[in-house]
């Protein structure tokens, strides 16, 4: 019987010829990340078991995201800690404040991760480097710390899903859309203890950023990991930021899936769910009347280049309406840098959203824009669960960044037509 | 190993938001955590629950976030087994890691309801539900994740 995508990476891992679902196995890691929430849990584990140094001195990323710039005392604390920790025990790739990004953004741009590498992260959207044709999932603290002292995670092997992709997204609709869609056919748990492998002649249409967001909520379909085929996209991409040998995998023409599903990019719609779960999609026509008081674009999931870019589009030369609080936050220090070149920082000044540095901080409620008692927002981050923002009475609608910058304008959940 | 006591019941898709909001993580210490543990779902759990309780929830509980402050919440508040139809996957692997048991049982988690006083017997997976007289089989861990529980965790396996 042959093998998925996904089994394929397991298995050389593992060192082993084949494996099948169900198996539980023993795999080396190529990276192990955390960030400043996850890490001090694993680290206090790792000193706690008494190990005294790291399996691999540049397998090790960690990144200050979360609550940085730090939000409080106990947060810089935490990172305290993190970043005692990195040089202590020597970690190369240690990102704090000034060379941070959303972890989930970093991680690729600076060539850390590779298509058919095996990662694991102490984040739960860890699964985004599926865009590279990675084996990539988020694990909890203790996972982390041990990854770090043995280099080594135990794994059950998942059955997958198959997504065949053909034809290519009309104008204004993303990789976003695209998730949040097949999200709402599978419900939050559909994807449970698997894969969701991509693949179909519909790929050459979907962008390395539209690939990354549509990975990195494999997650908000219960998925273990969401994985992509590697071509010339994903080559392209990796070309000038992986120097080191890699070796990638495709699904056996054999593998079994339990499930195939065909989707066809021209009839996805611009897609909106509602709160409190990621499957309460609505396409945009269907929305209705809901009034909003803030707008985030950014995130792991949304922050990249071309977010910022059909954001800035749309804003160019209008104003964020009076009610609306807009929140820009490009995802790494090298997309700041671009979105400043190329102007679009000055734009969405000009159309008064507030830009930060790189940070999570709303999109989990840390810090940033919270949401007070009965308010809405719009963002193009991944989870609308209750009190994810702020007040637990609060709501989040998720959505692309056309949407968001479009409902900005307005004041209340638009699409793009309303404001060209 | 066995454990005993009165159940706490929810529905479906527990996320780890719930569970542990994240404006309480910029702390790791296991009874600050455990102060807010299911506060924005059930403000009462915290006044509510003793020592030995057990919680009982329907499908994909653990949902969301990777954050191993949610079993560690759960753990620091009394809670001695979590019983769902189904676990998030990370959140699964979490319990295991961290050793708190939990049981996948569909009939449980449908037929026990708040305040029932239940048993849960580890090793043979079965879950017996004192108020209503009634017994529930869930399938027992395979070996290789009873060693990890059974060592106190995964760190403490790989210390032997």
């Amino acid at each position: 019987m042959g093998m998925t995508m996904t089994q394929k990476i397991l298995a050389a891992h593992a060192g082993l010829d084949t494996v099948k679902a169900g198996q539980l196995i023993k795999c080396r890691l190529d990276m192990v990340l955390g960030n400043d929430v996850t890490t001090p849990v694993a680290v206090n584990e790792f000193n706690k078991a008494g190990f005294d140094k790291v399996f691999n001195m540049s397998k090790i990323s960690l990144v200050m995201d979360h609550f940085t710039p730090n939000k409080d005392i106990k947060a810089a604390q935490q990172c305290k800690l993190c970043r005692d920790f990195a040089e202590d025990k020597g970690i190369v790739n240690y990102f704090d404040v000034g060379d941070m990004g959303i972890e989930h953004a970093l991680l690729p741009e600076k060539g850390l991760v590779a298509p058919g590498e095996l990662i694991i992260g102490a984040d739960s959207h860890t699964c985004t480097y599926g865009a590279l044709g990675a084996f990539s999932t988020g694990v909890g603290s203790t996972d982390m710390a041990a990854g770090m002292a043995t280099g080594e995670a135990w794994f059950k092997v998942p059955s997958a899903i198959k997504f065949n992709l053909k034809g290519k997204l009309n104008k204004w609709v993303m990789g976003k859309d695209v998730i949040l869609h097949i999200i709402g056919m599978t419900g939050v748990d559909g994807a449970l203890y698997k894969s969701m492998e991509f693949s179909g002649e519909g790929l050459k249409n979907l962008s390395m950023d539209d690939r990354l967001s549509m990975a990195n909520m494999a997650i908000e379909a219960g998925a273990k990991n969401g994985i992509f085929e590697v071509d010339d996209i994903t080559l392209q991409y990796v070309k000038d930021k992986v120097s080191r040998e890699y070796k990638y995998y495709s699904a056996d023409a054999d593998a079994e899936y339990d499930e195939v599903y065909d989707i066809d990019l021209s009839e996805i719609k611009s897609t909106v769910a509602f709160p409190h779960l990621p499957e309460n999609t609505r396409t945009i026509d269907e929305v209705g009347e809901v009034k909003i008081d803030q707008v985030v674009i950014g995130s792991c999931t949304n922050g990249r280049m071309e977010d910022m870019r059909v954001a800035a589009e749309i804003l160019k030369g209008k104003k964020v309406h009076k009610n609306v609080r807009c929140i820009v936050i490009p995802a790494t220090q090298k997309i700041y840098m671009e979105a400043m070149k190329e102007g679009l920082l000055e734009i969405f000044i000009n159309a008064g959203c507030a830009v930060s540095t790189p940070t999570c901080g709303p999109c989990l409620g840390g810090h940033m824009g919270i949401l007070a008692k009965g308010e809405r927002a719009v963002a193009t981050t991944n989870r609308n669960f209750v009190g994810r923002m702020g007040h637990p009475e609060s709501e989040v609608y998720l959505a692309s960044p056309v949407i968001a910058a479009a409902s900005a304008v307005t004041g209340k959940i638009s699409n793009v037509t309303e404001v060209l | 190993m066995k454990a005993f006591g009165k159940v706490h019941k929810y529905g479906d898709n527990v996320d780890t938001d719930v569970i542990i909001p994240a404006r309480y993580l910029n702390t790791s210490d296991h009874k600050e955590l455990a102060a807010h543990c299911m506060e924005d779902i059930d403000a009462d759990f915290v006044k509510n629950v003793k020592d030995g309780d057990i919680m009982v929830a329907n499908m994909n509980f653990g949902c969301g976030s990777s954050r191993e402050h949610a079993p560690i919440a759960i753990k620091a508040s009394g809670i001695s087994c979590v019983i769902a139809s189904t676990f998030a996957r990370i959140f699964y692997r979490n319990a295991i890691n961290t050793a708190l048991p939990i049981l996948e049982c569909d009939e449980a988690a449908k037929k026990i309801q708040s305040g029932d006083e239940v048993e849960v017997d580890f090793d043979t997976g079965l879950i017996v539900n004192k108020t209503k007289n009634e017994t529930y089989q869930a399938e027992p861990f395979p070996e290789f994740i009873k060693e990890i529980i059974n060592a106190g965790g995964l760190l403490n396996s790989l210390k032997k």
